[in-house]
């Protein structure tokens, strides 16, 4: 037993660790035990790596300029981290994990170019490699490059997008499909060119080319689609880590890469199924390639108005009810006082749940999670089909900033460019009350006929305002 | 623009085509409101609560003068005398039945909206007096009924002996109809209906009615959204079940009217003699000539064999504060899609099927009766002829071709494990099996905790910091440099991610 050995072994039992760590995560209960699963597979994952790199192995040994590096990027990453993670807001939580996507897809470029530094530049004279494994070598350099820079850029428009630093309307460049496409190709030429004549200005090439691929990529997906982007990029920040261990030889973050990557599939791979759309066409292109122009039809009957006051009234006398949330009530920051109804109505005997589309929102559970914030008992906080079939028996719904996720063309119109995506059918409640700035349309861009059905009652304004005056009428 | 409201005239008449609550909306439509002294003193509306809600209150000429006039009953020929010729006066008219009135007004030179033109379709449903004013006049009707019966609606079980509960038969499920239905069943009556149209047996469900269906192929979808008259089989078969129905209810409320023509005869006087004595029947087309033989408009008579027939022609009326809250609401939505700007000025657009329908009279013209217009309601069998080709299908994958992708897919991985060296056939292994053994695990997670299940990957997939761990000691200052950054964002994943979820997860509670 020596210390590589020893490595071997913490790795392997850090790599269960995050295994159980991801498990825990089934329930609300384990979850907080899974943090701590995963917490300690980290620490020992590190200690392993930290006393191998102290040893030296072949280097024979750190220098103690190495040593204080080590320490002080570790010290400033870590108080960086502590400290975002602190102050973040929950509405900010896209953004957050777009920028952290960007950090994993940096340091996979980066560990890429010093493995070209340390092996490839060095040329005949390199002792890491062994000479009949050079050449996987070179592609695992260059490809684990290419998933690093696509991830970055990718993340970091995500990013600017989220956070609403540029606008989050799809780009359209002519031909976008095809410049996707052609730069897979021109990287997949350079792939074999670099495997048998590794070469610096190759693997610079390389790396423009994915960073401009990677913006392009999430640039040209608007912004209703970013839950879906979001998880196509944490599975690429896995498949990026994956990469690297490939490179590195090092099977923890092969099997670390592999679970963020395939956790990062499955629900990329759920949104798709909640808007019935493959995963090729959210890539592809958004909701604007193909709408007809028919469907922007102005016009589709009469909306009734309804005041605050007769909604607080309305929902003291009902006894269901149930919140649609979507990313309107994000971005009003209205769930504060819509947990605070919740509360109130609760005490007075009404059953209060919450119906949350798979979609709603910018990530995958955001609603859950600003609910959470705001202390609404999560045993209310349902999924879409688990209250779909109860809401025929709902006396009043509250749609609060979702519209295409509410929108019951999508069962009743083949045409309509949303047909066949699961909605919550909120138009079977009683009464439906939809709280909108305007009659503008969703993100899909498609005229939402529930604003027109005789149950329906809008209450215009801006969402936390208009709940607030609710509140107040309680 | 000014909007005289003068009071109504017509004997027994207590409702007023504009309430405090919609004067305000009025105003705030940039109108600016004249009131009668005394409009709504019999909808218990003082003519302070007008002056509160910014009203003026004036005499009656000048509420007659106003640009525009708002009543609920036909003005008569005093008061057209007293509009200005240019006035818009908007009132219920009965334009089918009163050609003269039609004729009085162009010639006055007023533009005549008469309400219940309104087209029956859903854009025009928040103006549709006849549908307001049913709704009450079905109520009131039930009301009325109870008060003529001498028992209770509801059933109950008391000390002193069981009561049944009231049979209530209602003809017609219209509006009238249907408000008929909900009031008598929520004080507990068992409540039966019927109608030509078997299209709205799901509404009398949903209003807590027993639909009885009269058989006959004869029965279809209406095209204007009012019933018709129909042949003689069906109405055989319909003679035949109110003949039995008569005798084994205790109230019936008859509510059928096709525009414009009298009344169907459904009750026969047989039928009435048949009925037990002490019911009631309230006929609400008493006006037309009305559904029972024996029924006198405004008059409750009592058969000799002890049956109540009332035939009151203003059971509207008789809610006064309802009734005039419902039409003058009428009046403000008919107001605002007049108003397209907001600023109190009305425009008429001559090519909204709405205003085109409701104008009787303009520019010293007759414009009635106006172009059909198709209800939206009935299905729209040309329009179903889509222009766009519904969406193919998806062809889901057949099994065949799943079978045939997983065996390209295993060939692959056969072939580049089998000509990979040692290592990279270990790390491929590895691979593979940590993305099955992902989404397993990743497939049990609760859908709400995918929040933190992406910031807890993110943690995870910060373990990147081990390969530029490995590579900071490598003695090249470029190396070690990358390395640094490398090792500086690895970890602010490691720590923020793990935080992050913390503060996510502890959120969470019950």
């Amino acid at each position: 037993m020596n210390i590589e050995s020893l490595a071997t072994g913490a790795y392997l039992v850090a790599a269960l660790l995050f295994i159980m760590s991801l498990a825990g995560l089934a329930k609300h209960e384990t979850g907080k035990q899974g943090i701590w699963f995963g917490i300690s597979g980290m620490a020992l994952a590190l200690i392993a790596t930290v006393g191998l790199a102290l040893d030296g192995g072949d280097h024979g040994g750190m220098t103690t300029t190495a040593i204080a590096l080590m320490a002080v990027a570790l010290v400033i990453g870590a108080s960086i981290g502590l400290w975002r993670a602190r102050v973040v807001e929950m509405t900010g939580m896209p953004e957050l994990i777009a920028l952290l996507h960007s950090f994993v897809g940096l340091a996979a470029v980066l560990v890429a170019w010093s493995g070209f530094l340390m092996v490839e530049a060095v040329g005949d004279a390199q002792t890491e490699i062994e000479p009949d494994l050079l050449g996987i070598h070179h592609g695992e350099v260059i490809v684990g490059l290419f998933i690093g820079a696509v991830t970055f850029t990718g993340s970091i428009v995500a990013y600017l997008k989220l956070s609403a630093k540029i606008n989050s309307k799809p780009m359209m460049l002519p031909g976008k499909n095809a410049l996707n496409i052609g730069s897979l190709v021109v990287f997949v030429a350079m792939t074999v060119w670099f495997v048998i004549t590794p070469n610096v200005w190759i693997l610079v090439a390389a790396t423009v080319l994915a960073l401009l691929l990677g913006w392009h990529l999430v640039a040209s997906i608007g912004g209703g689609d970013m839950p879906v982007v979001v998880s196509m990029l944490n599975s690429y920040s896995g498949w990026a880590a994956a990469a690297s261990g490939f490179l590195l030889n090092n099977n923890l973050l092969i099997i670390t890469g592999a679970l963020v990557g395939s956790s990062g599939a499955y629900l990329s791979y759920i949104m798709c199924q909640a808007m019935n759309r493959s995963f090729i066409s959210v890539i592809a292109g958004g909701f604007g390639m193909e709408a007809p122009a028919s469907s922007g039809d102005a016009e589709q009957g009469e909306h009734r108005e309804i005041s605050a006051e007769e909604v607080a009234e309305m929902l003291t006398g009902a006894s269901s009810v149930v919140i649609t949330p979507g990313y309107g009530m994000a971005v009003a920051q209205a769930q504060y006082p819509v947990a605070e109804i919740t509360r109130i109505l609760r005490e007075k005997g009404v059953n209060v749940r919450f119906g949350i589309h798979p979609v709603a929102g910018r990530l995958p559970g955001h609603m859950n999670v600003l609910l959470a914030e705001a202390k609404v008992p999560y045993d209310v906080v349902l999924e879409m089909d688990e209250i779909n079939d109860d809401l025929s028996s709902t006396d009043v719904v509250l749609v609060i900033g979702a519209n295409d996720t509410v929108n019951p063309a999508a069962e009743d119109d083949p045409t309509s460019p949303i047909a066949g995506m699961p909605v919550l059918r909120v138009w079977e409640a009683g009464n439906v009350i939809v709280f909108k700035r305007s009659m503008a349309v969703g993100y899909a861009g498609v005229q939402n006929p529930l604003f027109f059905k005789d149950n329906t009652s809008m209450l215009f304004g801006d969402a936390k305002e208009r709940v607030e005056d609710i509140l107040k009428a309680l | 623009m000014l909007i005289g409201v003068p009071q109504e005239t017509k004997a027994g008449e207590t409702r007023v085509a504009a309430t405090p609550a919609t004067v305000a909306q009025l105003v705030k439509l940039g109108y600016e409101v004249a009131v009668e002294a005394g409009a709504g003193a019999a909808s218990s509306y003082p003519d302070k609560a007008y002056v509160d809600a910014g009203a003026r209150v004036v005499s009656m000429d000048d509420a007659w003068g106003a640009p525009i006039v708002f009543h609920v009953n036909a003005p008569d020929d005093a008061q057209i005398a007293m509009l200005q010729p240019g006035t818009v006066v908007v009132s219920m008219m009965a334009p089918a039945q009163n050609p003269e009135l039609l004729s009085a007004l162009a010639a006055r030179g007023v533009t005549a909206l008469a309400m219940e033109a309104v087209p029956r379709i859903s854009r025009a449903q928040s103006m549709d007096v006849l549908s307001s004013m049913a709704n009450i006049a079905g109520y009131r009707a039930v009301i009325e009924a109870a008060n003529a019966f001498g028992r209770f609606f509801t059933g109950q079980v008391t000390a002193a002996g069981k009561v049944p509960p009231a049979k209530v038969l209602v003809a017609g499920a219209g509006v009238a109809g249907l408000a008929a239905i909900g009031t008598a069943g929520s004080l507990g009556a068992i409540v039966r209906a019927t109608d030509p149209r078997p299209e709205v047996a799901d509404q009398v469900k949903s209003m807590g009615g027993e639909y009885l269906s009269i058989e006959s192929p004869e029965a279809e979808v209406s095209a204007t959204g009012y019933a018709k008259e129909m042949g003689d089989d069906y109405k055989q078969r319909e003679a035949q079940l109110y003949a039995d129905q008569a005798k084994d209810v205790d109230i019936v409320i008859t509510t059928a009217l096709i525009p414009g023509r009298p009344a169907p005869r459904l009750l026969t006087a047989d039928m009435v003699a048949s009925m037990k004595p002490g019911s009631v029947v309230v006929d609400l087309a008493a006006a037309n000539g009305g559904n029972v033989e024996g029924s006198v408009a405004d008059e409750v008579v009592v058969t000799d064999n002890g049956v109540t027939i009332i035939g009151y022609t203003d059971l509207a009326g008789r809610l006064p504060a309802q009734a005039s809250q419902l039409y003058s609401t009428n009046l403000v939505n008919l107001m605002k899609l007049l108003t397209p700007g907001k600023d109190g000025e009305l425009v008429l657009n001559w090519d909204d099927v709405v205003q085109r329908s409701m104008t009787v009279a303009r520019d010293g013209d007759v414009t009635w009766p106006p172009p059909p217009v198709e209800v939206s309601a009935a299905p729209k069998s040309a329009a179903a002829a889509a222009p766009v080709a519904p969406k193919e299908a998806k062809e889901p994958a057949g099994p065949g071709r799943r079978y045939l992708l997983t065996g390209i897919a295993a060939a692959l991985l056969l072939l580049i494990t089998a000509a990979a060296p040692d290592q990279l056939t270990s790390n491929i292994t590895v691979f593979v099996l940590a993305i099955v053994i992902g989404f397993y695990v990743i497939g049990n997670v609760h859908h709400a905790l995918h929040t933190p299940l992406m910031s807890i990957t993110n943690a995870i997939s910060g373990i990147i910091v081990v390969g530029a761990l490995l590579q900071i000691g490598a003695g090249d200052n470029i190396v070690m440099g990358l390395a640094f950054v490398a090792i500086l964002l690895a970890s602010i994943n490691i720590f923020g991610g793990f935080a992050v979820t913390r503060r996510m997860l502890e959120m969470f509670q019950r």
